[in-house]
């Protein structure tokens, strides 16, 4: 009966889909249509295949499949953001790298919303997801709830990156930072994230350990308040149903303080406490010893959700934000440097009594770098948010180079510690394939992110002050072009450290692909499935 | 200030007060006597059910496994 209501639904969506692509009335929507034809398609077939097949026996043991599905999918989107990240710093650095066959699809304006998206979303969302299904089987001691519902939040998710990628180069987007995919898009997402979050909870509920995970907390954290952020910026009018543009419900400032309500939880939520459930999982596992204090885990937890949620307004200074408004933001994102840094100490400390480690394992290493990072980046951050130091880094490089520093540092760090975790076993090998080689890509990483952080600050610092450099009667010193010709160095110095961290990724990349196939494999002495 | 406006202020900041205390609460909570040795057990989750699922509780919290055993 399920199967015969999917057939109908897969082919009114197939239906409609190609009338799209007939009527469509940009570039966009019309391949986003042929694309979606493509996918029904093919999934109206393989649920066909399947119809008169017996129903096979419910499986037992954790659902690792679709976990592996994201390891490899993280991997190669890792890259291919990486990639895109080098290839806009030299467009930055030498303009004529905007190859005139290529307008307007290969210039800077549409690979940047590419690379920000490919890095956070299809990077960081896959490992996040992928590492979430892990880390609630383990803490839950229960296989994933719903089925085959993972593997379509999996797929699902993917389908959304292609989407909002392909958008992007084809000139579809609603110009909203870190949200720029366009109405159709969002709504896809939407679905995809409230099966996500069915998953999660449905794991949840059937858990075998009294007591939920500290991980957990924050991945359902995140998980929620993504949902909430998506949805209200995104509240959107589209011109036509055949066409991809939409028009803000919001204007003016209430726009523009959504949106950053909206961009900083994302920093917040997305990439600071679903990276902290990786973290309150991974690092007690491969350090093996639990969490610092656990205690301390839960004020964290508490004391980061109630205060991100208002940082936002420290990204409209001298805006027509009232002044009220942005002066909360700062002080919420000052506060927040305390449960910042409590999250740091407690990650350290979790290696007291195994400091050894760092020297013999590549993958703490990966860590305590990603620690040490994400604790630089919270205080460089809450610094930022002063009004006045604002003044002078804000539309800077200052704030390219802090981000950076965050993603590059802490998210890029911790997910590939992860990777390395992982990979042996969700494949039954002992170990990595070359553990030199993560100790290759851990000092690559660094020394990229080094030179990329430090020449941020020198550009942006130099930026700021040319800006408002004015002379005795008044005037202006500097015009813009004058700034931009005295970044140039600083510029190419970013771009070789942007080569450098690539190259990590690609030894990562390869060193996967080696686990994966090669080596021999440890069977772990299994006994028979409980559940 | 008249009386009016200060109470229209105070019903205002409700879910100020609401918030402050759940924090608070929550830290105090955190800190009550005992916690220690439940939160060790808790700390330790990662460390369980590693490879395969946790066999199934019954109401009565022993194992289901464990039951049939015995019977």
């Amino acid at each position: 009966m399920g199967n015969y209501f999917k057939l109908a639904a897969l082919g009114i969506i197939a239906l409609f889909a190609a009338m799209a692509a007939n009527w469509g009335r940009d570039a966009a929507y019309i391949v986003h249509a042929i694309i979606i034809l493509g996918v029904s398609g093919f999934m109206f077939i393989r649920v066909l295949r399947q119809m008169e097949q017996p129903a096979m026996a419910t499986p037992t043991g954790y659902m690792d499949d679709v976990v592996r599905a994201g390891v490899v999918a993280t991997t190669l989107w890792g890259v291919i953001g990486f990639l895109v990240g080098v290839i806009i710093a030299f467009q930055l650095a030498f303009p004529q790298l905007n190859f005139e066959m290529l307008q307007p699809y290969g210039n800077f304006g549409r690979l940047r919303p590419l690379h920000t998206s490919a890095v956070i979303f299809a990077f960081g969302g896959n490992a996040l997801i992928m590492s979430s299904f892990y880390i609630v089987q383990r803490t839950c001691g229960a296989r994933l709830w719903g089925g085959n519902l993972a593997w379509f939040v999996f797929w699902g998710y993917n389908l959304f990156i292609v989407l909002a990628a392909t958008g992007y180069l084809l000139g579809a987007t609603q110009s909203k930072e870190y949200a720029e995919p366009e109405w159709y898009t969002d709504m896809w997402l939407t679905v995809v994230w409230i099966a996500f979050l069915a998953v999660f909870l449905g794991t949840l509920f059937k858990r075998q350990e009294r007591h939920i995970y500290v991980a957990n907390w924050f991945l359902l954290a995140f998980i929620v308040t993504v949902a909430m952020l998506h949805v209200v910026n995104n509240l959107s009018i589209p011109v036509s149903i055949w066409g991809s543009k939409s028009v803000q419900i919001f204007s003016g400032v209430q726009d523009a303080m959504v949106q950053w309500w909206y961009g900083h939880n994302a920093v917040g939520f997305f990439l600071t406490a679903g990276f902290l459930g990786m973290m309150y999982y991974f690092v007690p596992k491969q350090a093996g010893r639990p969490v610092f204090s656990y205690k301390l885990s839960i004020i964290h937890f508490w004391a980061l959700i109630f205060l991100y949620i208002w940082a936002g307004p420290h990204h409209l200074h001298y805006t027509a934000l009232p002044d009220w408004a942005s002066t909360l933001g700062m002080v919420f994102s000052i506060i927040l440097w305390m449960p910042s840094w409590g999250g740091m100490i407690n990650g350290l400390m979790t290696l007291q009594g195994a400091w050894d480690k760092l020297r013999t394992d590549p993958i703490i290493r990966m860590m305590v770098i990603s620690l040490a990072f994400y604790g630089m980046s919270t205080f460089e951050g809450p610094m930022m948010s002063i009004r006045a130091v604002n003044s002078l880094s804000h539309y800077t490089d200052w704030t390219i180079g802090h981000v950076h520093s965050g993603a590059l540092g802490w998210n890029g760090m911790i997910t590939f510690a992860a990777l390395y975790f992982l990979t042996p076993k969700l494949w039954g090998r002992a170990q990595m394939y070359s553990m030199s080689a993560i100790n290759w890509h851990f000092w690559l990483a660094t020394i990229g992110i080094i030179l990329y952080a430090a020449s941020m600050w020198v550009t942006g610092i130099m930026e700021g002050l040319m800006w408002r450099e004015v002379d005795a009667n008044g005037f202006l010193v500097n015009s813009f072009a004058d700034t931009v010709s005295a970044k140039l160095p600083m510029y190419i110095v970013r771009g070789l450290g942007g080569v450098l961290y690539l190259a990590g990724g690609i030894i990562m990349a390869w060193n996967i692909y080696m686990t994966i196939r090669g080596g021999v494999k440890v069977t772990a002495a299994l006994g028979v499935p409980a559940e | 200030m008249e009386t009016p406006t200060l109470l229209q202020q105070i019903a205002d900041n409700w879910l100020l007060v609401w918030m402050g205390t759940f924090f608070i609460g929550v830290i105090l909570w955190v800190l009550r006597p005992g916690s220690r040795t439940q939160y060790a057990d808790t700390a330790n989750i990662p460390f369980r059910n590693e490879d395969r699922p946790a066999p199934r509780k019954d109401a009565d919290g022993v194992a289901r496994d464990t039951k049939e055993l015995q019977s």
